[in-house]
């Protein structure tokens, strides 16, 4: 067969979609052959459905009995064709590679000379091999019960909508009032959030620090603060030292990790 | 055709699924199966033999008035009918092992197929095709699954037992076959087929 001559080449056979054993394999331009062909091996992922698919297609491309499968070369081939899957189907398939490795291994053990005793090691996989197939005669006979049954329309098909643009928004400023009005009427117990304005006193704050700073070289930013500060009045500080350091009436310092800023009248550098 | 099939062919004009012959008989206090059955029968040999655009098929457990299929490519072409998206490789293989096996756990669908099952599971689920049906007394008790009437619908069987007999394949699946014991003797609906 021509598959086993080129399989003791160096160039690895190409791995194609399974139900196209031949014309619907190639590729479609010489370019891509050669492209293909510098590859060496090429499987298109989305043509199996899992390892098995894979290997009953390699037992398929060698025209390979299932019941009496030479492991060592089928396992190597196998290895060969998921190395060059995508890793997120790659797991499945190094499962079975792990068991195909497993098995070669266990075929090469010397069996008891009496050959008795010799369990097939490869019963389990010829096994679920056939289940397989099985399954996959099954799924092809059902997929053709569902094409035969698409042939046959019941009442109650509707047609899918087609996709329209949502209308361009036409409404003046009286319809959104009126809109807001319809909405607002329409809950029983309306909250009204009143707004007030923020009684922060930034500009007291900055004249607190201009004036402390008059007086002393630094001091601590708290000494600004009055005896019982409110969080505005602490805010109203932070944002007053801000400005002034933004505006260079004042530097700010901080001595170590977490502590309290130093306020200073001239920078650091400057009074060293 | 006598005014109870009249009845009937009414009946599944009206309705947008199929509909069970034991539903039919509520369409009529006097009607019973046997001649619920003999009017199917009637309209079905009518529109097959009076020259009708559509037929009386059985499907998913009851009945439904369907176009016949010479006619698909022309309403398809009008847009007057469509069809579901296709199922696909896995699903199909997963729907295989679920409508042979079932009740069957995630597990053995894996096992049989080799790659994982949880997300074309999900999408079944989401078509409706397959259903939970229990619990595994196994360990972690997981979750058993099984086809829908609307599994039954899409591929367009009447029931289960049409799906193809595989006795005389090799490998021991448990193919469905019609219950010949008793009611109360589940395991006898799923025999193993190991020749």
């Amino acid at each position: 067969m021509e598959h086993l001559s080129e399989m003791t080449a160096s160039a690895p056979p190409t791995i194609t979609h399974p139900d196209s054993p031949d014309a619907g394999a190639a590729p479609a331009s010489p370019e891509a052959a050669a492209i293909l062909g510098s590859l060496g091996f090429v499987v298109r992922l989305e043509a199996f459905s899992g390892p098995l698919d894979l290997l009953l297609h390699l037992l398929r491309e060698e025209q390979i009995d299932i019941a009496d499968i030479p492991i060592a070369r089928i396992a190597d081939q196998f290895l060969l064709a998921i190395k060059h899957l995508g890793l997120n189907q790659a797991a499945d398939y190094l499962e079975m590679a792990s068991r195909l490795v497993r098995l070669k291994v266990q075929m090469l053990l010397p069996r008891n000379q009496d050959g008795e005793e010799w369990e097939d090691p490869r019963a389990e996989l010829v096994r679920r091999l056939l289940e397989y197939q099985q399954i996959r005669e099954i799924a092809h006979w059902m997929a053709g019960a569902a094409e035969r049954r698409a042939l046959r329309f019941g009442r109650g098909y509707l047609p899918p909508p087609p996709e329209l643009p949502p209308p361009p928004l036409t409404l003046d400023l009286l319809d959104l009032l009126t809109a807001v009005e319809r909405v607002v009427s329409s809950i029983l117990h309306p909250v009204f959030h009143s707004v007030v304005a923020r009684p922060l006193n930034v500009e007291g704050a900055s004249l607190r620090v201009l004036s402390l700073l008059a007086d002393r070289e630094e001091f601590v930013w708290t000494e600004a603060l009055g005896p019982r500060p409110s969080i505005t009045d602490v805010l109203s500080l932070l944002l007053a030292l801000l400005e002034l350091a933004k505006r260079g009436q004042c530097f700010m310092t901080q001595p170590a990790v977490f502590a309290p800023l130093v306020i200073r009248r001239e920078s650091s550098r400057s009074a060293d | 055709m006598n005014p109870l099939a009249q009845l009937i062919e009414a009946a599944l004009f009206a309705a947008a699924r199929p509909v069970t012959a034991e539903e039919l008989v509520t369409l009529d206090p006097d009607a019973s199966l046997d001649e619920v059955r003999a009017a199917l029968e009637q309209l079905r040999e009518h529109y097959d033999f009076d020259g009708h655009g559509v037929e009386v098929a059985e499907l998913g457990g009851g009945y439904q008035i369907l176009s016949r299929p010479a006619f698909a490519a022309a309403i398809e072409r009008a847009q007057l009918g469509g069809r579901q998206p296709r199922l696909t490789a896995a699903m199909l293989e997963t729907l295989a092992v679920i409508a042979y096996r079932q009740p069957v756990g995630r597990a053995e669908i894996e096992e049989i197929r080799g790659v994982s099952a949880s997300g074309v599971l999900r999408s079944l689920q989401e078509r409706g095709l397959i259903e939970v049906t229990g619990r595994s007394e196994g360990l972690g008790r997981p979750l058993l699954y099984g086809t829908t009437p609307l599994f039954l619908e899409l591929l367009g069987l009447p029931d289960l037992s049409n799906l193809p007999r595989t006795e005389e394949l090799t490998i021991a699946l448990q193919p469905y076959k019609v219950e010949t014991a008793g009611p109360d003797d589940e395991s006898a609906a799923y025999v193993a087929a190991d020749a």
